[in-house]
């Protein structure tokens, strides 16, 4: 079992998501950077579905009663085993009593750690992920706190040891990010202007961002006419939602399933990571990119991610 | 039949979204083509397809690019849209969820305020507000939580401009012409009338959605003895939830 030391800022079990609800007003939730969450699975040895620790910002602190293989990816934390830094995007030991603790952020702003076995928590409806805001899954609905224990499951994908992440398969996080987006489906309700606008503007990201997405500051985006509201209907993970303020929000992984405002746009599904490592402050820009240019980027993360996997 | 096809369109949402858009408006008309088109694709079970989402007019399929191509898809709904019919005037509803409500006094702290804003008496208000089934046209804000139609005009009230801060779950609130539940505490901008001891979501429940879309609701006025009964077994997991299920040529629940 492990023990919580210290909580962090945000810390929550998460797995790929509580997919096939969303009919019912059931929000996927899940690990907000997908790559690094599956990249830290494959390193662990696990399946890919495994549920993981993701920290937010400021690190926890963990005690290990056993000896496990963990693996860290995504922004880096300064994780330290037993006071020596361990290197990020990497799977290693930590030994039976070890303490592996994170501390504030240097780059991005979350980090996933994963056992061998995966996090062992309840399944509800299918997943482990926590969805805070209705305190569904994960560990009691809730992020972790100091004293919280933390089981650790039996199934593994294939056996492991200490690797690396290759330095090209390490996605880095820069405070200007470039979002490809494809338009639609309600992009006709705003003018060519707002449509440049959008695709031209420097927009930053404000401190009310969190899992349900983020909120953008820059130059306003109008519709045609007064209104920009819809009639409510589904918004998915990566939309780009425009309220009549004409502020950008783009929803990630705690998204209300439905809504009323006008989507100008998706940003693709392989960018969503690097959004999710996004911090306030940070510079977003959105390049127009086809649905075909979207699935030539899925396949080729595919392709690398499967080849890590196969590796051992 | 083919059913108005100019009045549907298809649009991309991602490359893994596609809407289709079957009306402008929300009309209960729309809505049962959205339910038919829906059942129509999870009918199908087309390999991946991640999730099929019936909102107000439309309904969106999320798919997996690298297993189902967009064309691929297109195609079937094409075929399925073929296969839509008008909703037939007087068709009994599919299937009735009975929901208890313990309406009033500290439950429902805003009924008073309602019953002096519509001009009838606290019982007329209750009288109105459970004399038919609403329309489930679709969920969404939290999970189970129904969006229901078919409010009575004289209960209409505009909704609050200071929102509370907590509305405690399961309350029953009336906010402009809309009705409905809260599944979970949150702010909310609904009048309250009353509390319903039932939980839309319960995940440990064999049905953990209380209700789905295409569903209706129909509100029953319980005393507050009845309120605690009940939620006591809600709690022991033994409640038995009423529903009635109209049998026409659709399997009952």
């Amino acid at each position: 079992m492990i023990t919580t030391l210290q909580q962090g800022d945000f810390t929550t079990i998460q797995d790929g998501g509580r997919w096939g609800y969303q009919a019912y007003g059931m929000p996927i939730a899940g690990a907000m950077d997908r790559y690094a969450y599956r990249m830290a699975n494959i390193l662990a040895g696990n399946q890919e579905n495994a549920a993981v620790i993701e920290m937010t910002d400021a690190g926890a602190s963990f005690k290990f009663d056993e000896e496990q293989l963990v693996a860290v990816c995504g922004a880096d934390m300064q994780g330290k085993l037993g006071g020596k830094p361990i290197s990020n995007w990497s799977s290693f030991f930590v030994p039976k009593q070890g303490e592996l603790r994170f501390d504030a952020v240097v780059n991005g702003c979350r980090a996933y750690l994963a056992v061998r076995g995966g996090i062992e928590v309840p399944l509800v409806l299918g997943s482990r992920s926590t969805y805070t805001r209705a305190k569904i899954g994960g560990y009691e609905g809730r992020a972790l706190r100091q004293g919280d224990v933390l089981y650790v499951g039996q199934s593994s994908a294939a056996p492991a040891g200490p690797r690396r992440l290759p330095s090209q398969c390490i996605m880095q996080y820069t405070p200007e990010v470039n979002l490809r987006a494809i338009l639609g489906p309600q992009d006709k309700m705003f003018t060519s202007n707002a449509i440049q606008t959008f695709f031209t503007s420097t927009y930053i990201v404000t401190g009310q961002s969190d899992r349900t997405g983020y909120l953008l500051r820059g130059p306003k985006i109008l519709p045609h006419g007064k209104e920009a509201d819809i009639v409510s209907d589904a918004v998915g993970l990566g939309a780009i939602q425009i309220p009549s303020n004409g502020m950008p929000f783009i929803v990630t992984a705690d998204h209300q399933t439905t809504r009323g405002f006008a989507k100008i746009a998706y940003v693709i599904q392989v960018d969503l990571p690097r959004l999710s490592q996004a911090r306030t402050g940070d510079k977003i820009r959105f390049t127009s990119v086809t649905e075909e240019a979207a699935i030539e980027a899925l396949q080729h993360e595919e392709q690398i991610v499967h080849t890590i996997a196969r590796q051992q | 039949m083919n059913v108005f096809p100019q009045d549907i369109k298809l649009q991309m949402a991602g490359e893994y979204g596609l809407v289709i858009e079957l009306g402008a408006v929300i009309s209960p008309d729309i809505n049962a083509l959205v339910l038919q088109l829906t059942r129509l694709l999870l009918e199908n079970n087309r390999c991946g397809i991640l999730e099929v989402v019936p909102t107000y007019r439309s309904v969106t399929v999320y798919f997996d690019p690298l297993l189902l191509s967009r064309e691929a898809l297109t195609e079937l709904i094409q075929k399925l849209l073929g296969q839509l019919q008008p909703q037939e005037i007087g068709c009994l509803p599919s299937r009735v969820v009975y929901i208890p409500v313990c309406y009033g006094g500290v439950l429902g702290p805003d009924l008073d305020f309602v019953a002096k804003y519509t001009g009838l008496s606290a019982r007329e208000v209750v009288t109105a507000h459970t004399a038919k089934p609403y329309l489930v046209y679709m969920l969404g804000f939290t999970p189970g939580f129904p969006y229901l139609g078919g409010l009575p005009e004289k209960l209409v009230v505009p909704r609050q401009e200071t929102p509370r801060n907590k509305v405690p779950a399961g309350s029953v609130g009336i906010g402009g012409n809309q009705t409905g539940f809260y599944p979970i505490e949150s702010t909310g901008e609904w009048w309250l009338i009353g509390r319903t001891p039932l939980k839309a979501f319960d995940p440990q429940r064999s049905n953990p959605f209380l209700v789905a879309a295409g569903d209706y609701v129909q509100f029953v006025d319980i005393g507050i003895d009845d309120y605690f009964t009940i939620r006591r077994d809600v709690t022991a997991g033994v409640y038995r939830l009423e529903v009635v299920t109209c049998n026409k040529g659709r399997e009952g629940e």
